[in-house]
């Protein structure tokens, strides 16, 4: 989108004997544990995410193979107890999965990761705005992970760790788990509420104030459109979750009835409030999955994005709406039926600025030079993998269709096709897209692309069958099911296999490259890769932009 | 107090044949001319069998209680079938809608949109390719598209949004219920009060399978309905009779779930929600709870038992209930035999 005239890395050489010298670094403790530097505090979060991931996947790993047959097999050798404690143990995985995935994996590496090394880089800025408070962000983020693994350990109740969903709806997380366990488990998600606040601040001002002369925000890259809006989702909803969650640990340790009945609470206002934040949370995960695949795409077609600013306002738009929409989360909670009727409409609008987007990077490629190189291909994945994502959202959308839908496996499929396929897949491309800016070193193009076959093949083997799964009735977070659902949960498991093999294909990958890659250029994808992160050397030199960058 | 309740329940079912006869008549009398020749036969028909059902229920004065009907046994409807891929049947009219809604409505819209986005991908992936189309155009605009592709869309999901807020409209819209039931989740089981029948409560848990159990104890059998679906004690309801459920909870957040019926209602402590339902065709309909509870959340299945009238006054009486007042009985006996086409067409409106 911006054509630049930056010769920002050459000029750092002349400035070699400046007390600030650009490539000088600190030493190993102050460069990873008191880092200020926003690429450094990247990589954390990227390999924070990557740990994170690992742990949250192999705990759905654990999930499919208990339900890869009917009859519990595996629980009570896992919790090392019998009845009760063992199905106990099943809760707190689909707890701990949700939560891991969503507040450790994900946004850690969209928005800490690629947001933290690319959104200064992307405006022409030397850092971010508070680089401290980065600091104070990504070990927040460790110590609330930190927290929520040390949850597993300490009684939840009947068994060890916090069974309550990542929804943590109250009464089962306040009278429902006694314990110190659900304590542990709130005061994480504390934690990394607070952390996603500091970074969501620190981007918002880093984007407003820091942007190289000339770099309008309608000049800006879609990717850091997509951060700005992000962060501003996280600005406005997080508050409301630790509100949320304060009560929940008000009500449980300190006699107050926020959401119990008996002392004049209600449980659904706790719904409320969580989806008031859930919701948008949705929207965090996915839009800077939205940035990254509108710069490949641009990238590796050869063209600008098509309709930018309709590309840039039709984020802003589903960051707005994503806000009123929230109680379709809560169709079955007894609302009234205007209630319902509003929600319904509401949420099917969404699909518009949806719909926006998906035409829009269609019409980028179109007439476009198309080279499919490794993030360009998971880029394509993504687009068609989200438009089937959103759309069994549409049907969702229709409150009196959710009746049916309502908490069981449809759901799931829906929500993994957004997230798993949808966020998973940005993540993957962005992640072959700068792993040769972020590293210096080229990865394997032939193992990026092996990568995505086996990845698409097993997530589409593993996620689709739960459509059927879901159509049939099949309830969510039930560690058994009806001999007649066998068949596709069988199927489901063999794909976690297949996707499994794919990540392990991707581990390869980024360790093999990493140590034995080719040495790659400043821009090693051509002419289309017109942001500013490519003027810079690979990796780029550990303080850029000393001289700013002016943008035509 | 007992005893009196024992008295009053005698009396009453001293009652019942006589009760039932007369109920007979005036049902015939009050049909509209039209269709009572119609009616007529079947009426005759299930006279017999009415007054059979009554007549146990009279020698069972002397006894405490008269014997249950024996539970229906599963049929191919109200359960998840192997490698199935749709939606489950459905028996009641606002499933009807929904399942119309979504595999007439919905389904093709979503299939059709993924197909022409994959056909567009798989386009201009292979036209606009690298070595096709070495040199790219530098167009990134063009208004007349970006507004089509806004306005299409919208007008798509009015067309949409029409009969989806009709169905909702629907599903919120009740006939006067002819009995209304308590429907209470518990960790980890449900019970069902009958405030209509004297306020009697049974309590449905989870047959476990034979070697789950002691000795002695009750497990499940084909009869009862597949694994981690069937329960000791069913919800009865009448059928052809419009059912109101009062959906509370006394500990979690429950969800009362009944796939066949297109019923999904949370069950919420310290509220009381509503939902309704209305089945012409008698037999045994499955459904699990579908808000996690805690650690059984998957163990507390729910079954909804469907039978004619007479059957579920008969049940009634076996758990101690009484039957409704007589303005309730009266129509109530004359389906006693609902041929499944029958009633349908009685009740429909």
């Amino acid at each position: 989108m911006t054509d630049t005239t930056a010769s920002a890395a050459h000029s750092d050489a002349a400035h070699a004997h400046d007390h600030h010298d650009a490539d000088h670094k600190p030493g190993f403790f102050a460069r990873w544990f008191m880092s200020t530097n926003h690429k450094d505090i990247g990589t954390l979060y990227l390999l924070f995410a990557v740990f994170a991931g690992i742990i949250g996947g192999a705990i759905s790993g654990l999930m499919r193979l208990e339900l890869a047959e009917p009859g519990i097999q595996y629980l009570e050798a896992w919790s090392g107890q019998q009845g009760d404690a063992a199905l106990h143990l099943w809760n707190v995985l689909i707890t701990a999965h949700g939560l891991i995935m969503v507040f450790f994996m994900v946004m850690p590496a969209v928005i800490g990761g690629f947001g933290n090394w690319f959104v200064p880089i992307m405006i022409g800025a030397p850092d971010m705005a508070f680089p401290r408070m980065n600091n104070v962000s990504f070990w927040l983020t460790v110590s609330a992970f930190i927290l929520l693994l040390g949850s597993t350990f300490v009684s939840g109740g009947i068994g060890n760790g916090a069974g309550t969903g990542w929804t943590v709806y109250a009464p089962l997380s306040t009278s429902g788990s006694p314990g110190p366990a659900v304590d542990l488990a709130i005061l994480s998600l504390h934690l990394a509420g607070a952390s996603s606040i500091l970074g969501a601040v620190n981007f918002i001002t880093t984007i407003f104030n820091m942007r190289a002369p000339g770099m309008t925000l309608h000049k800006m890259p879609l990717f850091v459109w997509s951060v700005l809006v992000t962060a501003f989702l996280l600005l406005l909803s997080l508050p409301v979750l630790a509100a949320a969650i304060t009560m929940l640990l008000t009500d449980r340790n300190f006699g107050t009835t926020f959401y119990d009945p008996s002392g004049g609470g209600d449980p659904v206002l706790y719904q409320h409030l969580f989806w008031f934040f859930g919701h948008p949370e949705v929207y965090i995960m996915i839009l800077p999955a939205f940035g990254i695949v509108s710069q490949i795409v641009s990238t590796f077609s050869r063209k600008p994005v098509f309709g930018y600013l309709g590309m840039a306002y039709a984020m802003v738009a589903i960051g707005v709406v994503g806000f009123v929409v929230w109680a379709h989360h809560m169709f079955t909670t007894g609302m009234s039926v205007n209630v319902k009727m509003y929600f319904t409409a509401a949420t099917m609008v969404i699909a518009v600025p949806t719909g926006v987007k998906i035409f829009s990077w269609i019409a980028t490629m179109w007439s476009g030079s198309i080279s499919f190189k490794a993030p360009m291909v998971w880029a394509l994945g993504f687009i068609f993998m989200f438009t089937v994502g959103g759309v069994t959202g549409v049907v969702l959308a229709n409150g009196g269709v959710d009746d049916i839908m309502h908490d069981t496996y449809y759901v799931v499929a829906h929500f993994h096709y957004v997230l798993s396929l949808g966020a998973v897949f940005g993540l993957f491309a962005g992640t072959y897209y700068w792993f040769p800016k972020m590293t210096g070193r080229m990865y394997n193009e032939f193992l990026g692309h092996l990568h995505f076959w086996v990845f698409f093949v097993g997530v589409n083997v593993l996620f689709f069958p739960m459509h059927f799964l879901g159509l049939q009735g099949m309830p969510r977070r039930y560690p058994d099911y009806p001999d007649a659902q066998a068949y596709w949960n069988h199927v489901a498991t063999n794909g976690y296999y297949i996707m499994a093999i794919g990540v392990g294909i991707f581990l390869i990958n980024m360790i093999w490259s990493m140590l034995a890659g080719k040495k790659a250029p400043d821009n090693p994808w051509g002419e289309g890769a017109n942001t500013l992160e490519w003027t810079l050397s690979s990796p780029p030199p550990f303080h850029q932009f000393e001289t700013l960058p002016k943008i035509d | 107090m007992k005893k009196i309740k024992t008295l009053l329940m005698a009396m009453t079912l001293a009652g019942m044949p006589g009760l039932a006869l007369a109920q007979e008549q005036a049902a015939v009398a009050s049909a509209p001319v039209a269709q009572a020749a119609a009616m007529a036969a079947p009426v005759a028909a299930t006279v017999a069998p009415a007054a059979d059902a009554a007549a146990p229920a009279a020698e069972a004065v002397k006894a405490e209680k008269p014997a249950a009907p024996a539970p229906l046994a599963p049929s191919e409807l109200g359960l998840p079938h192997e490698a199935a891929i749709g939606l489950q049947e459905v028996v009641t009219d606002v499933g009807q809608n929904g399942r119309w809604m979504h595999n007439a409505v919905l389904f093709p819209l979503i299939a059709g949109i993924c197909l022409f986005v994959l056909a567009l991908l798989l386009w201009v992936m292979f036209r606009y390719r690298a070595a096709a189309n070495p040199n790219p155009s530098k167009n990134s605009h063009n208004t007349l598209i970006e507004v089509i592709w806004t306005l299409v869309p919208i007008l798509i999901l009015v067309a949409v949004a029409v009969p989806s807020i009709r169905l909702l409209a629907r599903q919120f819209d009740p006939p006067k219920a002819d009995l209304t039931i308590k429907v209470i989740g518990h960790q980890w089981f449900w019970s069902y009060q009958y405030p209509d029948n004297g306020d009697f409560e049974v309590v449905s848990n989870m047959l476990k399978e034979k070697d789950q159990v002691e000795a002695g104890q009750q497990f499940r059998t084909d009869a009862d309905g597949p694994r981690l679906l069937a329960a000791d004690e069913r919800m009865v309801v009448p059928a052809g009779k419009v059912v109101k459920l009062i959906v509370t909870a006394d500990d979690v957040i429950h969800s009362f779930a009944v796939p066949a019926f297109w019923t999904k209602m949370d069950a919420i402590p310290g509220r009381l929600n509503e939902t309704w339902f209305k089945v012409d065709r008698p037999g045994v309909y499955f459904g699990q709870c579908s808000e996690l509870c805690g650690v059984r959340h998957g163990f507390m299945p729910i079954a909804v038992e469907v039978r004619p009238e007479a059957e579920f006054n008969q049940w009634v009486l076996s758990k101690g209930g009484k039957l409704a007042g007589a303005e309730a009985v009266a129509p109530a006996a004359a389906p006693a035999e609902p041929a499944p086409a029958a009633p349908a067409a009685a009740t429909k409106g």
